[in-house]
């Protein structure tokens, strides 16, 4: 089982893209499981989504504190306790961000991360800041845990074509550094 | 056909109670129930559900309204939570005790003060006295699957007891996940016509007067036969799943699920979607030599004492982990009524009540894998333990 937690901020469409990846893994014939977090949600204010993915029945229930792969859809996060938390041995952090891996403080446990300018395509293919769609693009280039075509067609149905194109253009665009941080 | 849909907790509700073809649907929204109305609403209003939906004031107009539908024949749904409910206890006693079938989906909330709206099952709990029949689900499959069958219970000439079908609020309500759903054709063969099944008390053709002053000695006859009726209601539900397992190949059993109890010396006890994350619990302590085992307590009201005391029979601890509190007896509801459905057999075990999950606070494997320790360290000396709090800090 794969244990995934989502980082953003109320608006951003944490919640929606990870149950996108949800029926993607369902489709494709995996189990998967989303759980929003449930905070005080406020436009603009902090919000996490918890993802799972597994080959056999997902039975708990729970936030995940020690996550497989992070994935942050704002990089002004990274300095909020609780972001990097638990992060597994060997895990992946896939974030949106124009910077470089090393300039993100990433914790030890970190072995692979995946940059990528969601709001800079976002910006171009939808007219806002809205990196949701982007980001799944680079969550299913970097992990390949679920069908990307599969996934491409959930956005596309139900965000429309624009957010398709900005998946895609996101999986091709990321960023892959490997090593110890 | 069935088709495999991915969906909310709340989504699965709505889906599976428009399966049932209720004709009247009175509701009012609260969190974290909402969009099980909303999500009914809108299948009314684009005309994939013929029913009649009523946008009332408040809960207790919603209980109200369904309950005049269901005096006169009709197949009705509602659903609620916490504040809601209490809004809505006047109603809501009067429709069980006027014994008027009906299902109501209730996404389990902490009741304030402090002010919250996430999960909790205290509003559940505060109503188990109230006569209506309490199943509680697991998952998101076990909603659409309950509901179904709760409606074949609730209408069943020996039952005639409105059901609430329970899960945790946001734990499940807002949880996607996959679940199949059955066809309408499927669902149509399972459940009777409610024409035939349904009692139309209210009728303008034969004026009668529903539900006069009645004197105690009569009232009691009505309580006594309540009373037995709830008595017949969990072999009824086993009757009725077993026919559910045959149609559409899954199957939960009445009162209580067992997991791994056979050999267990160690039993946590759990309600609703904690019990998925009490399973994985089970598992990585057997994997360290603990005979760790768990019983998840699907149905609540009636109370499955029988079943309990024989699950539990030659085990040397158990703690139930309630997500609601007891104000009288300083531990958790369901503690106390495994307590007493041991009755003086409770001696014989080393117990706890365990507390967590309120307003929301998660339940961890990691607290609940230390439920499991503790229960392991006092096994063999049997008494009642203090209560295990799981607190954050």
């Amino acid at each position: 089982m794969y244990e995934i937690r989502l980082h953003g901020r109320g608006g951003q469409g944490v919640v929606k893209a990870s149950q996108l990846v949800v029926k993607a893994a369902v489709a494709g014939g995996l189990y998967g499981q989303s759980i929003p977090a449930f905070g005080v949600e406020r436009k603009g204010s902090p919000v996490f989504g918890y993802l799972r993915l597994s080959h056999t029945p997902i039975r708990r229930k729970m936030q995940v504190y020690e996550p497989d792969i992070l994935v942050i859809l704002d990089d002004t996060l990274i300095t909020s306790t609780g972001t990097y938390a638990g992060l597994k041995e060997g895990g992946m952090i896939i974030i949106n961000t124009k910077k470089r891996a090393d300039q993100l403080h990433v914790p030890k446990a970190a072995k692979t991360i995946v940059t990528v300018d969601a709001t800079g395509i976002s910006e171009k293919f939808l007219g806002s800041n809205r990196p949701n769609t982007a980001m799944l693009g680079a969550f299913v280039a970097a992990t390949q845990l679920v069908d990307a075509g599969s996934l491409f067609s959930e956005i596309e149905a139900a965000f429309g074509a624009a957010n398709r194109q900005a998946a895609e253009t996101a999986a091709a665009s990321l960023v892959i550094t490997s090593g110890s941080f | 056909m069935a088709k495999q849909v991915v969906l909310t907790g709340n989504y699965a509700a709505a889906e599976a109670a428009a399966l049932c073809r209720p004709e009247v649907i009175a509701a009012y929204p609260i969190t974290p129930q909402s969009s099980i109305v909303e999500r009914l609403s809108e299948k009314v209003y684009n005309g994939e559900l013929d029913a009649e939906m009523i946008q009332v004031e408040c809960e207790h107009s919603a209980m109200s309204a369904v309950q005049g539908a269901a005096a006169g024949g009709g197949r009705v749904f509602t659903a609620t939570a916490a504040q809601g409910l209490a809004l809505m206890y006047e109603p809501y006693f009067r429709m069980s005790t006027l014994r008027l079938p009906m299902v109501m989906a209730l996404a389990t909330r902490k009741m304030t003060s402090p002010e919250t709206v996430w999960s909790g099952q205290q509003d559940a709990m505060s109503v188990r006295e109230a006569g209506w029949i309490q199943i509680f689900c697991e998952s998101n499959q076990e909603i659409v699957d309950m509901i179904i069958e709760a409606y074949r219970l609730a209408e069943d000439p020996r039952i005639r007891i409105p059901v609430n079908v329970c899960f945790d609020g946001f734990y499940s309500s807002h949880l996607t996940e996959g679940v199949w759903l059955p066809d309408q054709a499927e669902v149509d063969a399972f459940l009777p016509d409610p024409r035939m099944s349904l009692p139309a008390l209210l009728n303008p053709d034969h004026p009668l007067s529903l539900d006069p002053l009645t004197a105690g000695p009569i009232l009691m006859k009505y309580r006594k036969d309540h009373l037995e009726a709830m008595t017949r209601v969990l072999p009824v539900l086993e009757e009725i799943d077993a026919a559910f397992g045959k149609q559409f190949g899954r199957s939960y059993g009445g009162g209580i699920e067992a997991y791994r109890t056979d050999d267990a010396d160690l039993v946590l006890i759990t309600i609703a979607g904690m019990s998925g994350t009490a399973k994985d619990a089970v598992d990585l302590a057997r994997e360290h030599g603990i005979h760790a085992g768990l019983i998840r307590l699907r149905v609540t009201r009636p109370f499955p004492a029988r079943q309990i005391a024989a699950a539990l029979r030659g085990k040397k601890a158990f703690s139930v982990v309630d997500r609601s509190v007891c104000f009288g007896w300083n531990q958790g509801p369901m503690h106390m009524e495994v307590k007493a459905a041991l009755a003086d057999q409770s001696a014989r075990f080393s117990h706890f009540s365990t507390i967590g999950g309120l307003g929301g606070a998660d339940i961890s494997l990691a607290e609940l894998g230390q439920v499991i320790d503790k229960l392991e360290e006092v096994k063999d000396e049997p008494r009642e333990y203090p209560v295990h709090w799981l607190l954050k800090d």
